[in-house]
């Protein structure tokens, strides 16, 4: 398959097409300098950002019970340290926790489960082993998952991770 | 202060406020307030303070108390520099200092008596801040507390008064958090 990056204008269009206009990050260097810093400039969106992921879930959470759609941004580490927040608040809890996860130093083009480093490979395995639906974003044409993702975790009540493989420009 | 004479005084004072609370304040709150404005549904040990900080953001017309814990929130702290950064004008943070892990077999907490939570809270960058330990001073300040402009914190200097009935399927029952969001959206 063709190389094709994946274009940061792109992911926020497609973030905007889902009905999303609350975004919760902690910064996170595959995304923040084009997506997050283009977003916290972008006057559609509400930036909050937080200290500590799992404080995301839970304001993701509010937002919804408040009538909201919102997308929680962060590193693949701070998902790993919020999978107690990830399976009381947006399992259990039934919240659609949108998630936007950078795996910082994955391998180009390998699956995550086949990369090098050890972190990166465990992420798809713990999301299955919670039972969280995810999707990798490497290629151009991944955007296209975004929106029906997004409308998935919302009509399931279910929390969904999209996993950006490499930087947006 | 009894605790529950707290969230009693709090009761009386109430208008249509979305009350967030967790743990000890939430099995005691939802029988001295029922209402499906409660929102109990926090899923972890220190998130209220966040779940309340989503809520005020998406619903700034209403005003949302949070009644949070002493173990709680040392379990968040951050969340205090969070909420100051957002600076919801409607919400109000109100922290039960009993100074143990109550649900958990009332270990005391880290340094208990000696955390001064609303200097914290001031460092973090809270507007207002306010300290109860007499249940009348607290029961006078709730008019201008709920209607002041915040973040406001508020360090409540609890211990337990009556007993009242663990209902833990209630507090984090998705049926309610429906009903909540039924509420909510009607409100």
């Amino acid at each position: 398959m063709a190389d094709s990056p994946l274009k940061a204008a792109d992911i926020i269009r497609e973030i905007k097409l889902a009905g999303i206009r609350f975004v919760v990050a902690l910064p996170d260097r595959v995304t923040s300098h084009y997506l997050l810093k283009g977003m916290m400039n972008d006057s559609d969106f509400r930036v909050v950002q937080v200290c500590k992921e799992d404080e995301g879930i839970s304001i993701c959470s509010g937002l919804y019970a408040a009538g909201h759609r919102a997308l929680l941004m962060m590193q693949y580490t701070g998902l790993l340290d919020s999978v107690n927040a990830l399976r009381g608040v947006a399992v259990e809890g039934r919240n659609p926790v949108c998630m936007l996860v950078g795996l910082l130093g994955k391998e180009p083009g390998v699956l995550p489960i086949r990369d090098k480093r050890y972190g990166i490979r465990i992420v798809e395995p713990v999301l299955d082993a919670m039972g969280i639906a995810h999707h990798l974003i490497e290629q151009a044409t991944d955007v296209e998952k975004i929106v029906p993702a997004v409308e998935q975790a919302y009509a399931a009540s279910l929390p969904v991770a999209m996993l950006v493989g490499r930087e947006p420009r | 202060m009894k605790r529950d004479e707290c969230l009693k005084a709090l009761a009386r004072r109430r208008k249509d406020e979305i009350i967030v609370a967790v743990y000890t304040a939430a099995q005691e709150w939802i029988h001295i307030a029922p209402s499906d404005l409660n929102y109990t549904f926090t899923g972890a040990m220190g998130q209220g303070s966040s779940h309340a900080l989503g809520l005020a953001l998406g619903r700034p017309d209403k005003r949302v108390v949070v009644l949070d814990g002493d173990g709680s929130l040392l379990m968040n702290l951050g969340s205090l520099v969070t909420i100051a950064h957002a600076a919801p004008k409607n919400l109000v943070h109100c922290l039960c200092e009993n100074g143990t892990y109550e649900t958990n077999g009332a270990v005391p907490i880290p340094r208990a008596g000696e955390i001064k939570f609303t200097e914290l809270a001031k460092a973090a960058g809270y507007p207002k801040t306010y300290e109860f330990s007499e249940l009348q001073e607290w029961e006078q300040a709730l008019a201008i507390i709920l209607s002041e402009d915040g973040p406001v914190f508020v360090d409540l200097k609890v211990e337990p008064g009556e007993a009242y009935p663990e209902d833990f399927r209630r507090l984090y029952s998705i049926e309610y958090r429906d009903r909540f969001r039924e509420a909510l959206r009607k409100s």
